[in-house]
């Protein structure tokens, strides 16, 4: 579906400004989830249920002084923060939102998403880098080494999901899962071990816990982000949770059905009124954002369950486990589908 | 949408050229590195001036998002030290070299085409047929099924290789 130029920019002006209150949101729902989760209330005085804290986090965090340590790369150490916030919402612009809702509808778009992931790890690294101290640069060291051991099991997943939709494009991914009953061509329940591999890996590439090695607070004082202060500091905060909200839309996309309601050929073939309405189309934004903050919230549950991995298990786990598995899997994928067709 | 692409050519090409001269004129490694992932950035955005977007992403994820990935990363374990200043840079040579170099290869180009050597540039459309996943997809694993088998056990070898060398007990 082409659409015209202003009608993209609207969509993504609304998409960008949405991932930016999403954020916010998460925040305020990890902040509260992890209270809960250890018997205290989390934050509840800005605000009704302290829901305006991240709001009034912001307005400190832009307040605050910009500090650039003395020996420090300045321009570097500011392109990087611009770089994590720029490549987490640019992932934005692939994921499909409803029936013809997508900013960038291109043949190849899942492995734009992977080309996008795979470059956002030169945010943390060069942050690490460019402030000249050694916890920073073991931060930046340990992302870029995460990052390449965990690309390849991301990769051959999302292979499995490609071989099972034969296309490359998120809209046909989508799409390919409408039949069968309505839930049950959900590519989970086709190939439920890349799922599996694919939300393991998308918690290492987005550096959230049990795989947050880089930001490890007991061993590397704020681990890349240690030199920062201000609003570049918000920005790498910004950015790790509208990637961690991104990859959420990702798994629903790729194995959840993506913007496909629950049984959805049953529900249009009792109300065909309802076939191609815009009534339709904002059940299915709803349907895709409730699937994916699903998700987000599972993020936030792993985070305040499972304690950090030490760096030789994550190593092991990576390329002795994970790999393997992906390898196997996308090569079982290939022979069924082969002796099927 | 037709003239945009011959005018973002020429902004990618310039963009690249000064790249890769600023990596080859950085003194410091990791800046090296910067400059050759914006060099690598824009080849692929030259690709999708010719309407090949797979080869673009391929180029952005393969070079950009893993090898680049590697060399930074390698860099900056070894912590390299800056380099020396370059030696007193004669400009007479530079220009001399860059002038003699375009002479030579207006030459070449107009020689080739009075001699109908230039091979007939295919329309974007065609090029973009040609470059969509199916068509190169089905070229890989037809008539270049061979070259393709042997550069995997190449890549496997290589790989092999790789591990006996960093097995290897220190003597």
């Amino acid at each position: 579906m082409d659409l015209a130029w202003y009608w993209t920019a609207l969509i993504a002006f609304v998409i960008i400004n949405f991932l930016l209150i999403s954020a916010s949101v998460l925040v305020y729902a990890e902040r509260k989830v992890s209270g809960y989760m250890q018997n205290r209330p989390g934050p509840n005085r800005v605000g009704p249920f302290g829901f305006l804290q991240p709001f009034a986090d912001v307005v400190k965090l832009v307040f605050k002084e910009n500090i650039v340590p003395t020996l420090a790369n300045p321009f570097v150490h500011s392109l990087a923060p611009m770089m994590m916030v720029v490549i987490a919402m640019a992932a934005g612009a692939l994921i499909p939102f409803a029936r013809g809702v997508v900013i960038a509808d291109m043949d190849v778009s899942i492995l734009v998403l992977l080309a996008l992931t795979s470059i956002s790890v030169y945010g943390v690294t060069l942050a690490g880098w460019s402030s000249n101290s050694k916890y920073s640069l073991l931060g930046g060291l340990r992302s870029s080494a995460q990052m390449i051991s965990y690309e390849l099991s991301m990769g051959l997943a999302v292979l499995s999901v490609v071989l099972i939709s034969s296309s490359l494009n998120m809209v046909t991914i989508v799409e390919d899962q409408a039949g069968g009953f309505g839930l049950f061509a959900w590519n989970v329940f086709r190939n439920p071990v890349g799922c599996i591999l694919f939300i393991v890996t998308a918690f290492a590439e987005t550096n959230r816990a049990p795989f947050d090695l880089p930001e490890a607070e007991q061993e590397l004082v704020g681990g890349y982000h240690t030199e920062y202060s201000g609003m570049k500091f918000g920005m790498f905060f910004l950015a790790e949770y509208v990637n961690f909200f991104v990859a959420s839309f990702v798994i629903v996309t790729l194995f959840f059905g993506g913007y496909l309601l629950p049984f959805e050929s049953v529900i249009v073939a009792q109300f065909p009124a309802l076939a191609d309405s815009y009534l339709l189309m904002a059940l299915q934004v709803l349907t895709v954002i409730l699937k994916a903050g699903f998700f987000a919230y599972v993020f936030i549950w792993v985070r305040w369950t499972l304690p950090r991995f030490k760096y030789t298990q994550l190593m092991t786990l990576g390329w002795k486990y994970l790999l393997p598995l992906a390898l196997v899997n996308a090569l079982v994928v290939a022979v069924v589908l082969a002796i099927l067709h | 949408m037709l003239m945009t692409a011959p005018i973002m050519f020429f902004v990618f090409a310039i963009v690249a050229l000064a790249a890769a001269l600023g990596m080859l004129l950085s003194k410091n490694p990791v800046s090296s590195a910067l400059w050759l992932i914006l060099n690598l950035f824009c080849v692929a955005g030259l690709y999708l001036t010719l309407n090949a977007e797979f080869i673009a992403v391929i180029q952005v994820l393969v070079y950009a998002g893993a090898i680049m990935v590697l060399f930074v990363f390698v860099i900056m374990l070894l912590n390299l030290a800056e380099l020396p200043d370059l030696k007193k840079v004669e400009w007479r040579r530079i220009i001399a070299f860059t002038m003699g170099m375009g002479l030579l290869s207006m030459l070449t180009f107009i020689s080739a085409n009075a001699l109908d050597m230039l091979p007939n540039p295919p329309s974007l459309a065609a090029a973009a047929e040609n470059g969509s996943v199916t068509n190169l997809g089905k070229a890989l694993f037809t008539v270049y099924a061979m070259p393709l088998e042997i550069i995997g056990i190449l890549l496997l070898a290589a790989t092999i290789g790789a591990v006996v060398i960093a097995k290897r007990k220190p003597v």
